[in-house]
């Protein structure tokens, strides 16, 4: 059948609007990407003179390289127990059910509502108060309480999809409630506890306003790192550096997706 | 509820029953899922639960698998209290409606894991699985994945899973209803052979009342969380106790009737103008009145019009099905469109006036209470 006139505009209308709305989403990374190859030492745009040199410095700064490896240990550790944690609490909630279960439930999810800079002043203020001193687990610990709604929500989704009759199977033939969820449970619930982790580290790596109140000279987040460069700088080493993290973002998904598949790992399957 | 010995049942078997149901009742937050039921399913039975959806069946089944908690009454596992036995305790074998084969675990893995739990030495745990995989005729497919095996080659690893731990029954929550047409037919006769052969007590759950008259030793007929009618597959089709079996089970024809008469073994009913005298074989009968008088399409006959003691209708449309024909008629007493197979070469042209004769034993009277489902 012949294409109507109507259908050949629908088409077209329609693949415009696609590639709008992805540049929309793509102009400021697009913007940054053409900035960071400018000659010129001030954030213009578009560039006149084309140079590498902004990324030369970038990889020799030595906060970058310091923040960087604070926040990749931060996020690695921060993840970890953020899942471990957070898979617990939404077993807990999937799986039982007790008096106080929304209390606990919109306990949990508060940091969603709560601003991060609360979260990080108030904990700013509680170490002072219990004179702690202001280590990298400090930060880590804040950087837990900032990811854990978000493990939470992704764990309980796995589980809330999660074929029961898998369970039951395996108590019929005889397994324990213990070794239902080492053997069964636990399994096929690696790729939900992936995404759960995957979510939280990479929230974590991109935390600045809490981690801002908490770190000092030594344990400065990449963020943080960042930030109190372009308060002196105002050339286009930070659009260097953006390039660089969305790249390195970028072939970490790519290292899951080659192991997990992302679809599955998302969700979004 | 005569037919009492299957003859599927080994000879040497225990005399006790194999489960016991003694009023055993569920509720859902008010709901009432299943009316405590009593229920004594015999050493090597296969038993069917038959019933539409939201019946109990289901709710039934996990109550003696163990996933359900009665609220009350108690069951027996070979004359072993269980009511408080969690499911990992009860040695029951369950097949599901999708199989629920381990994914992350390939076939050998997922027939073992039974043995596995049981703490089974490795040789014979290989051993048995080889044993269960050649009942089920997958012993090439030991290292495939299940997400590798078609529809049918699942259920038999399911099966095999279940055999392997010699379970004490084994449950089948409709097992057949993912599987297309002729496999159906096939899975269920090899089914059949392989309960039969290890006389193994068997719980079926299915809606399909072709499977359930097909395979069982008894069938539960079930609706609205009661048991309304058990015995042998004959029992039910041709001696239904209600209106809910007669119209479940089978096809059936209903007309409007008028409950004149009884005695010992018949009652005087009329139909329209037609006097009929039948042969009764309903434990209970309705009182004198307005009753619905129910018919197997096959035990009735199309005659000419006008003869005598036949019950005249007119032929609406007829179906041509291959090897017969269904005649649709209409029907002056009939509360729907009446159906009738015949040899397709002896149809009547639409339009047709005709006579339904009906036997003079098999039609029952019931009283009309909107049960039809």
């Amino acid at each position: 059948m012949k294409k109507s006139l109507v259908d050949h505009l629908l088409d077209w209308s329609g693949r415009i609007l696609l590639t709008m709305i992805l540049g929309f989403v793509l102009l400021p990374f697009l913007v940054v990407f053409i900035a960071s190859f400018n000659d010129s030492a001030i954030l213009s745009f578009p560039p006149k003179n084309w140079s590498l040199r902004w990324y030369t410095n970038a990889i020799e700064y030595r906060d970058f390289g310091k923040g960087l490896v604070n926040s990749l240990k931060i996020a690695a550790i921060g993840a970890t127990v953020a899942m471990i944690a957070g898979s617990g609490f939404a077993y807990v909630l999937n799986r039982y059910e007790f008096s106080l279960k929304s209390l606990l439930n919109s306990i949990l999810m508060s940091p969603l509502i709560i601003p991060n800079f609360t979260i990080g002043l108030g904990l700013l203020i509680l170490s002072t108060a219990a004179s702690l001193p202001r280590t990298i687990w400090l930060v880590i610990g804040v950087h837990v309480i900032i990811v854990l709604p978000f493990v939470i929500r992704s764990v309980y989704v796995s589980l809330q999809n999660f074929e029961r009759r898998f369970e039951q199977a395996a108590e019929s033939l005889g397994a324990a409630p213990l070794r239902v969820l080492l053997t069964i449970t636990l399994p096929l619930l690696v790729p939900g506890l992936i995404s759960g982790a995957l979510f939280a580290a990479i929230l974590s790596f991109n935390e600045f306003t809490a981690s801002l109140f908490v770190v000092n000279q030594s344990t400065q987040t990449f963020p943080v790192a960042m930030y109190n460069y372009v308060r002196e700088y105002a050339d286009p080493t930070l659009a260097a550096v953006s390039v660089i993290y969305v790249i390195a973002v970028a072939a970490l998904l790519l290292v899951v997706h080659k192991f997990f598949r992302l679809e599955k790992v998302l969700n979004v399957e | 509820m005569s037919n009492e010995i299957s003859p599927s049942v080994p000879q040497n078997k225990p005399q006790h029953p194999a489960v016991q149901i003694d009023g055993v009742g569920k509720s859902f937050s008010g709901t009432v899922a299943l009316e405590p039921v009593w229920l004594k399913i015999r050493q090597g039975e296969f038993l069917t639960l038959l019933g539409p959806s939201g019946c109990g069946k289901t709710t039934l089944l996990n109550l003696i698998a163990g996933f359900l908690e009665a609220d009350c009454g108690e069951l027996f596992i070979n004359r072993d209290l269980v009511t408080q036995v969690p499911p990992h305790r009860r040695e029951i074998g369950i097949v599901f409606q999708n199989y629920a084969l381990f994914p992350h675990m390939n076939v050998a893995q997922n027939v073992g894991y039974g043995l596995r739990t049981r703490h089974v030495s490795k040789a014979e745990t290989a051993e048995r699985v080889r044993e269960a995989l050649e009942l089920v005729k997958l012993e090439d497919f030991a290292d495939r994945k299940p997400n590798q095996l078609s529809g049918g080659q699942q259920q038999r690893v399911a099966l095999a899973r279940a055999l392997v731990i010699r379970p004490k029954v084994l449950l089948l929550d409709e097992p057949f209803s993912a599987l297309d047409r002729n496999l159906r037919t096939a899975m269920q006769v090899e089914l059949k052979e392989i309960q039969t052969r290890l006389g193994l007590t068997t719980v079926f759950v299915t809606h399909d009342q072709s499977e359930a008259l097909s395979m069982s030793d008894r069938i539960a007929v079930m609706s609205r969380g009661q048991i309304r009618q058990i015995g042998s597959p004959t029992d039910i089709y041709d001696r239904p106790q209600n209106q809910f079996v007669s119209t479940f089970v089978g096809d059936a024809n209903l007309f409007s009737a008028t409950f004149m008469d009884r005695d010992e073994t018949s009652v005087r009913l009329t139909v329209g103008t037609t006097q009929l005298q039948l042969e009764t074989y309903q434990d209970d009968l309705p009182e004198l009145g307005p009753v619905t008088l129910f018919v197997r399409p096959e035990q009735c006959k199309l005659t000419q019009a006008g003869e005598a003691g036949s019950i005249p209708a007119t032929v609406a449309l007829t179906v041509y099905q291959g090897s017969y024909a269904e005649v649709h008629l209409d029907c002056a007493a009939a509360d729907n469109r009446v159906m009738q197979r015949v040899p397709a070469s002896e149809a009547p042209k639409a339009g047709t006036k005709v006579g339904i004769a009906l036997p003079s034993r098999g039609p029952a009277i019931y009283k009309l209470n909107g049960e039809v489902e």
